[in-house]
């Protein structure tokens, strides 16, 4: 089995938010880490392939430093990493995204791909379901479960107060929560390795049946208006009441709200 | 001169420092309170690769550097004094004298359950009337056919009675050395289970209080004639170097608990108010934790020194010797000077500096105390 799974460069949430002056994130300038939901689908994979035997084979898509996460995710057990990198690229929204990873991955031969449900940074969700929409493959989102039977695939997609059990036949694309799983440690002789191994490095020019109007910033139909860091709240509303009235007050402001 | 870490040491650095934080630090006080072994985060770090990190991959191994061990050892030590000696002493003092000193056989039958932490090492030299003075040996192995005879005991040794693995020093012998009578001491692999070989008292212990210090005990131990580590006669050689390569591991315990301290304190002065202002804000506080950190980073030049001395030289006693008693000292002047800055609370169980005060004193003490490192030292310079 071929698994091919797309994982993300994004700021560490402990470290300060930077941004352009367009209102795209500095991803320079920030601490990096590998999105977590990512990491959880790349540890679905590496399940797999203890389990089923399988090549796993990361992609991902981001400045030259993003070869970082890439090298972690061999530490951890993947076999093969590839790094799509190119100026053209820069500012991509979910749409020029998806898009590049499609004519990355349409070069590679893969049964399963997995992606992350969404990245801490745009919180999107989309860019797992645009890839498998752009190669013409069955999607599983929300995935916290995974299992293989012959050529299918058995699925737990998550829902808020249940789940759903589907089955689809293989290739199609799963998106994965961080609640699937713990992902494991690197080793430190993965490290080693790692740093050991060549990571294959893609441009514009090796992407497959993709449309430059497709790709990067002028390929993005998404424009941001203004982006900004977590705008401090309030002070709060400090109310003093007996044990009952407290429980009335928050109910009805949660009411009010629509919370509830 | 380059000072700055290469790329897969700094990941390296980050895997132990996310392992630290996540698996060992939340089990720190409690280790250290109920005097437990921690068994749990032992088998997680033997599933991580953590129990042989510089050893060669055809023995099972990571296939690392003694750097990156280094920095294995620094920051399981930055969170808890326990964990950090219980790897020094699996690695350095067994697994290394016999990927050092044993035959090709003996490398096979032992490291790769070592290495892959299946199984755990410790080594005896100690013994009550042999600490400094190691060839004040009573211990001794008598050749009686095809098996060597074990009589005596050690003591405070280190992953007694959890390690299977025992590197043993003991008197084989009388030989003459310039018209003097010495003895001969040799080194043996003894495995936990050989009859004959028991378990004296657990000492209760200052600090590192979860690890696990034993006296050894030897009864008519009859361990098979191959189980001879090196040759005959050559045990306190063998015990020496290896206490070279534990003594880099123990100057990275120090290092790690002066950081810890280190890194507690400065959060702590920021939060902590008197007068009105944060502590940080007064000039005494300034200065103390300027003289901290100054010696914490002279001490990792020195540590992560004598770590590439042992990678490229043959012999690395004086940066081994120089690293141990300095970080040491610096542990010991850290700690102290953390709990002093957390005041009241720097006294109180509850607060992490207390604990890592009492865990950084042992460090000028066991693996050769701050004396036998001036010794080496000292008897280095005057050669």
């Amino acid at each position: 089995m071929k698994i091919v799974v797309c994982i993300k460069q994004v700021p560490d949430t402990k470290g300060g938010v930077k941004f352009n002056p367009d209102g795209t994130l500095d991803r320079g300038a920030m601490l990096a880490i590998m999105n977590p939901d990512d990491k959880a689908g790349l540890e679905a994979a590496l399940r797999l392939k203890d389990e089923y035997g399988a090549e796993v084979t990361v992609v991902t898509m981001g400045l030259p430093k993003a070869d970082e996460v890439l090298r972690e995710a061999l530490a951890m057990g993947a076999d093969k990493g590839i790094l799509v990198t190119d100026r053209v690229l820069g500012g991509a929204d979910t749409w020029a995204t998806s898009s590049t990873l499609a004519g990355a991955i349409r070069n590679l031969e893969y049964d399963l791909i997995i992606t992350g449900r969404q990245a801490i940074d745009g919180d999107t969700a989309q860019v797992g379901p645009q890839i498998s929409e752009h190669l013409d493959i069955p999607v599983i989102s929300y995935a916290q479960n995974i299992k293989i039977d012959g050529e299918n695939v058995i699925v737990e997609r998550q829902y808020e107060d249940r789940y759903h059990v589907l089955k689809a036949k293989m290739p199609c694309l799963i998106t994965a929560l961080s609640e699937l799983n713990e992902p494991r440690y690197m080793t430190p002789g993965g490290i080693f390795d790692a740093y050991d191994a060549e990571v294959t490095v893609w441009g514009r020019a090796d992407l497959k049946d993709v449309d430059d109007s497709n790709l990067g910033l002028k390929g993005s139909p998404t424009q941001i208006a203004k982006a900004s860091d977590k705008v401090r709240k309030g002070a709060g509303e400090v109310v003093k009441l007996d044990p009952q009235e407290s429980v009335n007050y928050i109910m009805s402001k949660l009411t009010e709200k629509h919370i509830i | 001169m380059d000072f700055s870490l290469s790329k897969k040491h700094l990941m390296a650095q980050k895997l132990f420092r996310s392992f630290a934080e996540n698996e060992v630090k939340p089990l720190a006080q409690e280790t250290d309170e109920t005097e437990e072994f921690p068994k749990v985060t032992v088998e997680k770090m033997a599933k991580n690769g953590f129990l042989g990190i510089p050893v060669p991959k055809e023995y099972g191994g990571q296939g690392c550097d003694p750097l990156t061990y280094v920095m294995c050892v620094e920051e399981l030590a930055k969170v808890c004094g326990t964990t950090s000696v219980i790897v020094s002493a699996h690695t350095s003092l067994c697994i290394d004298p016999i990927l050092t000193y044993g035959t090709e056989e003996q490398k096979q039958k032992y490291v790769p359950d070592l290495a892959s932490g299946r199984k755990l090492g410790a080594f005896g030299l100690t013994e009550p009337g042999a600490g400094t003075d190691a060839q004040g040996q009573q211990t001794k192995a008598v050749l009686d056919g095809d098996e060597w005879v074990l009589n005596g005991s050690k003591c405070f040794i280190t992953n007694g009675k959890q390690a299977d693995v025992y590197i043993i020093i003991a008197v084989t012998g009388t030989i003459e050395k310039r018209g003097r009578k010495m003895k001969e001491i040799s080194a043996f692999i003894v495995e936990k289970g050989t009859p004959g070989f028991s378990f004296g008292t657990k000492e209760k212990k200052m600090g590192i209080r979860g690890s696990s210090t034993y006296e050894l005990i030897f009864t008519d131990c009859r361990i098979p004639k191959d189980n001879l580590l090196g040759k005959q006669g050559k045990g306190f050689s063998i015990a020496m170097h290896t206490l070279d390569g534990g003594r880099i591991g123990i100057a990275a315990q120090a290092l790690g608990l002066a950081e810890g301290a280190l890194e507690t304190t400065i959060k702590y002065v920021k939060e902590r108010k008197q007068f009105g202002r944060s502590i940080s804000q007064f000039q005494n506080t300034q200065f103390q934790l300027a003289d901290m950190a100054t010696r914490v980073e002279a001490a990792k030049m020195l540590v992560y020194k004598a770590a590439m001395a042992k990678a490229t030289q043959k012999v690395y006693s004086v940066e081994a010797a120089m690293a141990k008693l300095y970080a040491a000292e610096v542990a010991m002047m850290v700690t102290t000077k953390a709990v002093q800055l957390h005041g009241g609370y720097g006294y109180i169980r509850e607060y992490d500096v207390e604990r890592m005060m009492r865990d950084a004193k042992i460090t000028e003490i066991y693996e050769g105390t701050s004396e036998v490192q001036r010794m080496v030292i000292s008897g280095n310079i005057l050669n």
